[in-house]
């Protein structure tokens, strides 16, 4: 839509390339400006970053409507240029565009553009405002640029960054030692993922003779497989889970899914645009990415990995009372879901969940910044009766939460619908795997629960904090556009244009009707018993939790996952550490290296000792007090008296004669 | 630019010996003149600089051996030979050790006690440093490689912290010692080579060593296990320099009494002097032997990579009166970390690997010059460097903090910074080979990370600790030293092509050579 102009402007260039070149660039010159000289602009330059990821966000609806308007599923535009060319060896950086590619940046583009116009608002008076502009523009375009690239080695590269600007943004407020020690954890525990998926790099890189594209990578594998095995898993296996660590760590995933609930320090625009809709997504991108990678076996995996955290993470939710802590237990389980989808190999709908999901949980999160912005709590406990207060706010979130319960018309209902008979499809062909749809099932049960429960208690009842209502106030118009925008998207009819796209993939009817009505059922009973306890308190919650007192007890602490890790890993390091350095200092050094300090010392004193006694006093000296000796005896002899010497003289010579004599 | 072809054609002599010009001006200005000195230090520090970049733009990127050769007969009774020359391997050493060295003439203008002595060393220094990457004749590669000791020692051990003379003496016997085994070496590269040279060049042509089977001390030796034995010795007399386990306790020593430029130039040029003899010397001279020892080379490699990781986190772990909580200590551990990545990629013999090792050697320069220069300048504010002694200093100090967090992260490896590039590319190469040493040198990267960002919390993160309340932010001339290497950082972790361009034909010729074993 928008070529002839590009051709017009930049006659020689490829338009597609100046389109998607914008997009990428424009956050990161955003970011440079606001980085270094943001304090001095305008309103601090917060324009700067929403302007650039404006023009990114403007660009990205163009290829979309480009997109849709093709009603070709199979689009794809792919370029690039060499990087690290040596001999016989070389890396690439590319572009790859295809549905999936159009649709991430969509979601990108409009969740972030919608923080930014929302933070304008949320961090007003912050004191770094404009830096935190600044890592939000550099959080775009790394996650644009992870999107976008065409082989695993540049996606790494991006996959780090967004990392980077995951631990900025975590740690916006690190004066709270809190804030500091979450960005950290958050890095680390992802980067165990990254490792393990740096490994499946290295093993792709070397199996395939050094093919990262993802193209190639393809293309090889429809050719020839991977050579050899471990532990019973082949090769190709071992690798696809490789792979899949960094997706398990990204996107918080059961066991490396402790620190997304802790990101939740960061601002709570951040919260809903990295830690909600897209980076944490990025694990399921790349899961959908490098989906033909992936073998049977490691698909189950991926399944049962996605499914458990599911339901997991869902059970970790009913307890909470912090209300971005409910929404990050909620992220994981959704993600599990998603991942769930992918293993049991319905892909659209896995990634097709990541679209909607970014819509209504990005809505969710900014909703309830916007009841912290009023409230200046976070406690569930303290809220109640907002619904008058802040009519946008309570709307638009009860809208994101119908849809995320999967409650008909919205758009969480047609993608939850689809994973779920996606679910039931794989158990009629693999019937051992029954635990995957039952683990489902269960966890869109939990999601209405514990959703509607955070509805109750924020917007209706009465105010249990009377103090923190009276102040309380509707979100100003730069907060409440992109709820209403977000809320908008959360229904289902919204995304009619991509039916082409979605009908790609196929449910038996039969199964997929079966789907719809268990999870009806399931999503209705969820929130009907939420409204039992928490509206009519038919059923009072404080008596069940004392009730079943260790259950509750294991929830609330979160099955003690972060204990035993500080226990059976933390502490043993540290331990190992201390113990290594020990070594270094008493055994290498001061043993086998300042060891020798002595031993010299040793020796020279007895090389000098032997010099000074046996050689200098024995020998030498020696020599000369015997020659002094025998002078002095024989200084005797010299008595000065003549008739002696001429005894002595006749005496010998008559002994001379003797002796010649006796000779002769 | 054409200068006059008496300097065009000397280039590299003009390298080594202008700083010894400096020298010879230096001794002449009056001592209570110090401002006087450091500019003068400042000038002769910067003409070498001059000389590099002239380098790196007439250099022929697509030619593997010597070029800016000169070469005349010094003493011909035993066929030595002013020879010097650089090719793709020594040249990133060249431009590394000429930036270094005219950025820590700038971190020395704090040094106010005997600036006149402390110049002439500085000075004599770069001219050792210089003379080592150029040198093509063992003989004048020992005499230079000596050369750096003496004003090395005296550095250390005249304006050094208050273990000054315990690190300077342990210093310089330790690396003496590694030097008389060279020594060894050379001589009975000379001795056994027909006809007799310590030609670098000649020595590496194949067949030049006649050995003959010989007896030491009544043992009959083959003519491979003599050069076996020479290898080792050569190895050692390098691996102390590198510092490669169990050789390196030297080195926290040393860094942490030495002066924050002195640690820089340290770990920045002086520890890449260790694998770059193994790669001017040993490999192309002893290719079989090279490979023999390359498995050992390779676990040698992980061992620093992990071994150095713990040691460094360790300091934050440990309380002070055991030996930890030193900042500075903490980056020489690093440096052992990130040298090992450089052996375990020379150690491969693949293409990405050695490229990475050699590229590592550049970048970690960088890095961890970086990182000292940061220390000094907190040091230079707070006199201590103790971990747990700070807390949320960037509140005072958010620029400091910010070139703090860039060093950081450039070394633990982070995607769009240098060390990334060479690391990954070391890890491609050695996974070929050693795919079980490379799976476990990855814990590696995980203990960095843990270890970086640890320190970082500690010391810049949380509410601020109340007696800084009056901290500085970094001046001027403190940002003069860094943002070159930060811009250098940034540049060459998008854009690595240049340093790689330089390199890369060299390498695949060294590469051949051991690859034809």
């Amino acid at each position: 839509m928008l070529d002839p102009f590009i051709v017009k402007l930049f006659p020689t260039l490829d338009p597609m390339l100046v389109i998607i070149s914008a997009i990428l660039f424009s956050p990161l010159v955003g970011f440079v400006i606001q980085f270094f000289m943001g304090e001095k602009l305008f309103r601090k330059g917060d324009w700067v970053s929403l302007g650039a990821i404006f023009i990114s966000w403007v660009l990205t609806l163009f290829l979309f409507s480009d997109f849709v308007h093709s009603q070709n599923a199979h689009f794809k535009w792919v370029m690039s240029w060499p990087w690290i060319a040596l001999p016989s060896f070389s890396l690439g950086m590319g572009i790859l565009l295809d549905s999936t590619t159009i649709l991430m940046l969509l979601v990108i583009t409009t969740v972030s553009f919608l923080v930014h116009l929302y933070s304008t608002g949320y961090m007003q008076g912050d004191p770094r405002y404009s830096r935190f502009f600044a890592y939000l523009s550099f959080f775009s375009f790394s996650m644009i640029g992870l999107v976008l690239s065409d082989n695993l080695f540049a996606l790494y590269v991006f996959w780090e960054l967004v990392g980077l600007s995951s631990y900025l943004l975590i740690g916006f407020w690190f004066e709270k030692p809190s804030a500091a020690n979450a960005s950290k954890k958050a890095f680390i525990v992802t980067r165990v993922g990254d490792v393990g998926m740096f490994i499946g790099i290295l093993i792709i890189f070397f199996q395939t003779n050094g093919l990262l594209k993802f193209e190639d990578i393809f293309s090889f594998l429809s050719k020839s497989s991977f050579n050899g095995e471990f532990l019973g898993l082949s090769l190709l296996t071992l690798a696809g889970l490789c792979i899949f660590m960094g997706a398990v760590g990204k996107s918080a995933q059961f066991p490396l899914h402790i620190w997304l609930p802790d990101a939740m320090e960061g601002p709570t625009p951040v919260s809903a645009l990295i830690h909600a809709a897209t980076m944490v997504a990025a694990g399921v991108y790349l899961v959908t990415r490098m989906f033909p990678f992936f073998t049977p076996e490691a698909l189950t995996c991926i399944a049962y990995v996605g499914a458990f955290t599911a339901i997991f993470s869902a059970t970790m939710a009913l307890t909470h009372n912090d209300i971005k802590k409910v929404l990050a237990y909620s992220t994981v389980s959704q993600l599990g879901y998603m991942m769930m989808g992918l293993g049991v190999g319905a892909t659209i709908a896995g990634f097709f969940h990541l679209v909607t999901h970014a819509a209504f949980k990005a809505c969710l999160f900014l909703c309830s910044g916007s009841v912290i912005h009023a409230l200046h709590t976070q406690d569930l406990r303290e809220m109640g009766g907002l619904r008058k207060k802040m009519p946008i706010t309570f709307v638009t979130m009860l809208i994101a939460t119908l849809a995320i319960s999967g409650v008909p018309l919205f758009s969480g209902f047609v993608s939850k619908d689809m994973i779920l008979g996606g679910t039931l499809s794989f158990v009629s062909n693999h019937p051992n795997h029954f635990l995957i749809p039952i683990f489902g099932f269960s966890a869109a049960a939990l999601t209405a629960f514990y959703m509607f429960r955070l509805i109750f208690m924020t917007f209706f009842g009465t105010a249990r904090d009377s103090k923190k209502f009276e102040h309380a106030h509707e979100s100003p118009f730069n907060m409440t556009l992109p709820l209403i925008i977000l809320s908008l998207s959360s229904f289902a009819i919204v995304f009619t244009p991509l039916h082409f796209w979605i009908e790609q993939e196929e449910i038996p009817e039969n199964i997929h009707h079966l789907a719809t009505v268990l999870s009806l059922f399931v999503a209705g009973s969820g929130i009907l018993l939420s409204y039992l306890m928490y509206m009519k308190k038919v059923l009072n919650p404080d008596t069940l939790a004392q009730r079943f007192k260790y259950i509750y007890n294991t929830l609330i602490h979160l099955y003690w996952i972060d204990e035993l890790y500080e226990w059976a890993i933390l502490n043993n390091v540290v331990r190992l550490n201390n113990l290594l350095a020990h070594f270094d200092n008493r055994v290498i050094d001061q043993v086998m290296v300042d060891g020798w300090a002595p031993v010299t010392i040793q020796t020279s004193r007895g090389s000098g000792n032997f010099d000074n006694r046996v050689i200098d006093e024995l020998l030498v000296d020696g020599t000369g007090q015997m020659v002094g000796a025998s002078g002095k005896q024989t200084v005797k002899i010299q008595t000065g008296k003549v008739q002696q010497y001429i005894l002595v003289g006749l005496g010998s010579v008559c002994v001379l004669l003797i002796l010649l004599t006796l000779i002769l | 630019m054409t200068l006059p072809n008496i300097i065009m054609d000397h280039l590299l002599t003009g390298i080594v010996f202008l700083p010894v010009i400096g020298i010879l001006i230096i001794l002449l200005l009056p001592s209570n003149r110090p401002s006087l000195i450091r500019w003068t230090s400042a000038a002769f520090t910067f003409l070498p600089l001059c000389i590099a970049a002239e380098l790196f733009l007439l250099f022929n990127r697509n030619e593997a051996g010597f070029q800016f050769v000169e070469k005349f007969s010094w003493i011909p009774t035993f066929n030595i030979h002013y020879y010097i020359g650089t090719d793709g391997l020594s040249i990133t050493m060249l431009l590394l050790t000429a930036l270094l060295s005219f950025l820590c003439v700038f971190a020395s203008w704090g040094i106010t006690q005997g600036v006149k002595g402390y110049f002439t060393m500085f000075l004599l220094l770069e001219a050792g440093m210089m003379g080592v990457f150029v040198a093509l004749d063992f003989f004048l590669f020992y005499i230079f490689w000596e050369l750096m000791l003496l004003p090395m020692y005296f550095l250390i051990g005249i304006w050094g912290g208050p273990k000054k003379e315990y690190a300077a003496i342990k210093f310089f016997l330790y690396t003496l010692f590694g030097s008389v085994l060279m020594l060894v070496v050379m001589l009975a590269f000379y001795f056994y080579s027909d006809p007799h040279t310590f030609d670098l060049v000649e020595l590496a042509r194949p067949g030049i060593l006649k050995i003959k089977d010989l007896t030491i001390f009544g043992l009959p030796i083959t003519i491979a296990l003599f050069k076996k034995i020479l290898f080792i010795l050569l190895f050692i007399g390098f691996a102390i320099k590198v510092p490669i386990f169990p050789f390196h306790t030297w080195l926290p020593l040393a860094h942490v009494e030495a002066p924050t430029p002195i640690s820089v130039i340290l770990a920045g040029v002086l520890l890449k002097m260790g694998a770059y003899g193994l790669l001017r010397i040993s490999f192309p001279i002893l290719p079989q032997e090279t490979y023999w020892f390359s498995y050992a080379l390779a676990i040698l490699g992980l061992i620093n990579i992990v071994y150095g990781a713990f040691c460094a986190m360790a300091q934050i772990t440990l309380p002070q009166e055991k030996g930890g909580n030193d900042w500075k200590k903490l980056i020489a551990y690093s440096s052992i970390n990130h040298m090992g990545y450089v052996l375990l990629g020379m150690a491969a013999f693949t293409v990405e690997g050695i490229n990475g090792a050699v590229f590592q050697m550049f970048n970690h320069g960088i890095t961890t010059g970086m990182l000292f220069l940061l220390v000094g300048v907190i040091y230079d504010r707070v006199h201590h460097r103790r971990i747990d002694g700070f807390g949320g200093l960037r509140v005072k100090a958010p620029i400091y903090t910010s070139i703090v967090a860039l060093a950081f992260f450039a070394s633990l490896g982070l995607p769009g910074l240098s060390s990334f590039i060479s690391e990954a590319l070391v890890f491609l190469g050695s996974f070929k080979v050693y795919p079980s040493l490379t799976i476990l040198a990855t814990i590696g990267i995980l203990i960095n990370a843990a270890f970086f960002l640890w320190v970082l919390q500690k010391i810049f993160l949380g509410p601020l600790n109340t007696t800084y309340k009056d901290l500085s932010d970094i001046n001027f001339r403190e940002l003069v030293t860094l943002v070159p290497l930060a811009v250098l950082v940034i540049f060459l972790g998008v854009f690595p092509m240049p340093i790689l361009d330089l390199m890369k034909i060299t390498l695949d010729k060294l590469l051949t050579v051991i690859q034809s074993v």
